[in-house]
């Protein structure tokens, strides 16, 4: 097996294990954690279509590859946004689990906040 | 099989051991460590895959920017509700999203066993374009000259982000400055780190987005180290996060996406064509679009991880 069709099949072994994070935990900023997994797993994807490319005198399609860095900063700008939400929601409720049956905490007890 | 299959196979099986701890940790922080170094071992299978100008990317944002993100957010999350709370998932769940995992996955990995042959390229039009650009780097000709309208608006998109996080700021507070990232008595270690490391990082910056137009390298990666140094200045508290009402930093933010739509548009007069550059003198303009975008990248990520004004500004 080449190195790239490795590298796609755990690509695609990390979009499973960061669909599953992203269900089954209720802490957002976990489920932050395995959205970022879901997308690393499928830039992986990517790339191997991008080294599947190779012609020209490159050793991989630069299309694919561009694609990919723009990708991996915009995946951050959203995680950004997405924290900023779970914080406001601390700030709001003081408890940030999705959990609906999570013991909850009196908004503004000081402890950590910032 | 030969060393580098076995080393292959040793890296492949890290990733996915390290993946799988950032999801079954128990504690968050762990889990966030865990996702920094899943974040280096994959640029190491970038590299692999022969896309160091990804590998640096992965290192420095999808590891390093993002890292400080969810460290310093789980810091700021200590003592909600919630955080630590782990209770084990409903019957339908434990048996539904296993399944639905694996399904996903196979069926992922199913289209990668089965990818057309022979693959579907654009490499020869990369090539074939390249030298008109005089770049040497195809994937910075990709990025600013082949689809430079996408980079554009991905800068934009950069742009509605820090709009999107400062606008989560209470009424009180718009036009302050953000939380400062560290604690107030900057330590020994971190102060030894900005004198080691800053000047350096900022050297190494440069250096990346200048041999960008033909070495693996770039706006986006430079970006991002100048950034890390910032924050790592600021995370020692040597000096704050500015006012997000700031004149200056409103400026840096859209510089890049303004200089970039702005020539553009020059286009049609300079080249015939929206988002053109006349022939010989494209990597000039190219480097000059990039060195705003550098800056407007070094400015947005630090504001992005220092999140919502949370200061009164000053009267």
């Amino acid at each position: 097996m080449s190195a790239s069709t490795l590298a796609g099949l755990v690509g695609a072994a990390l979009v499973g294990l960061g669909l599953y994070g992203l269900i089954v935990n209720p802490q957002p900023l976990r489920k932050i954690l395995a959205f970022n997994l879901i997308g690393s797993g499928a830039f992986l994807v990517f790339g191997i279509v991008a080294r599947r490319g190779a012609a020209a005198g490159f050793p991989f399609d630069p299309v694919p590859q561009a694609m990919v860095i723009t990708g991996i900063v915009v995946a951050f700008a959203a995680s950004a946004l997405a924290v900023a939400l779970i914080l406001r929601l601390r700030e709001e409720t003081g408890n940030v689990s999705l959990d609906s049956d999570a013991p909850a905490k009196p908004p503004g007890d000081g402890a950590g906040a910032s | 099989m030969s060393i580098l299959q076995v080393l292959d196979l040793g890296l492949a099986i890290l990733v996915l051991a390290v993946a799988g701890w950032t999801i079954a940790a128990r504690e968050l922080f762990a889990s966030v460590v865990g996702y920094v170094a899943y974040g280096l071992l994959l640029s190491i299978v970038w590299i692999r895959l022969y896309a160091p100008d990804v590998a640096l990317t992965e290192a420095a944002i999808g590891s390093g920017v993002t890292g400080v993100l969810l460290v310093t957010t789980g810091a700021r999350l200590r003592g909600a509700g919630g955080v630590e709370a782990n209770r084990p998932p409903g019957i339908s769940l434990r048996f539904l999203a296993p399944g639905l995992a694996v399904l996903v996955a196979a069926a992922l990995a199913a289209v990668v066993l089965l990818l057309p042959e022979p693959p579907t390229t654009l490499a020869p039009e990369a090539r074939e374009g390249l030298a008109a650009t005089g770049l040497g780097n195809p994937v910075t000709a990709v990025l600013i000259a082949y689809r430079s309208f996408d980079t554009m608006l991905e800068k934009v998109v950069l742009v509605l982000a820090v709009v999107g996080v400062w606008s989560l700021a209470p009424d009180r507070f718009w036009g302050g400055a953000p939380a400062p990232l560290g604690r107030a008595r900057p330590e020994g270690a971190l102060l030894f780190l900005d004198q080691a490391l800053v000047p350096l990082g900022i050297l190494v910056g440069i250096h990346l987005f200048w041999v960008g137009a033909d070495e693996p390298g770039g706006a986006f990666q430079a970006g991002a180290i100048l950034a890390a140094m910032w924050m790592i200045v600021m995370i020692s508290r040597l000096t704050e996060p500015p006012r997000v009402g700031a004149r200056w930093l409103r400026l840096a933010l859209i510089a890049g996406p303004a200089v970039f739509l702005a020539v553009g548009l020059a286009g049609p007069g300079m080249a015939g064509g929206f988002f053109a550059y006349p022939a010989g003198f494209a990597k000039p303009i190219i480097l000059f679009i990039e060195a705003f975008m550098v800056l407007s990248i070094a400015v947005t990520l630090p504001m992005l991880v220092a999140g919502p004004p949370r200061r009164s500004p000053e009267p």
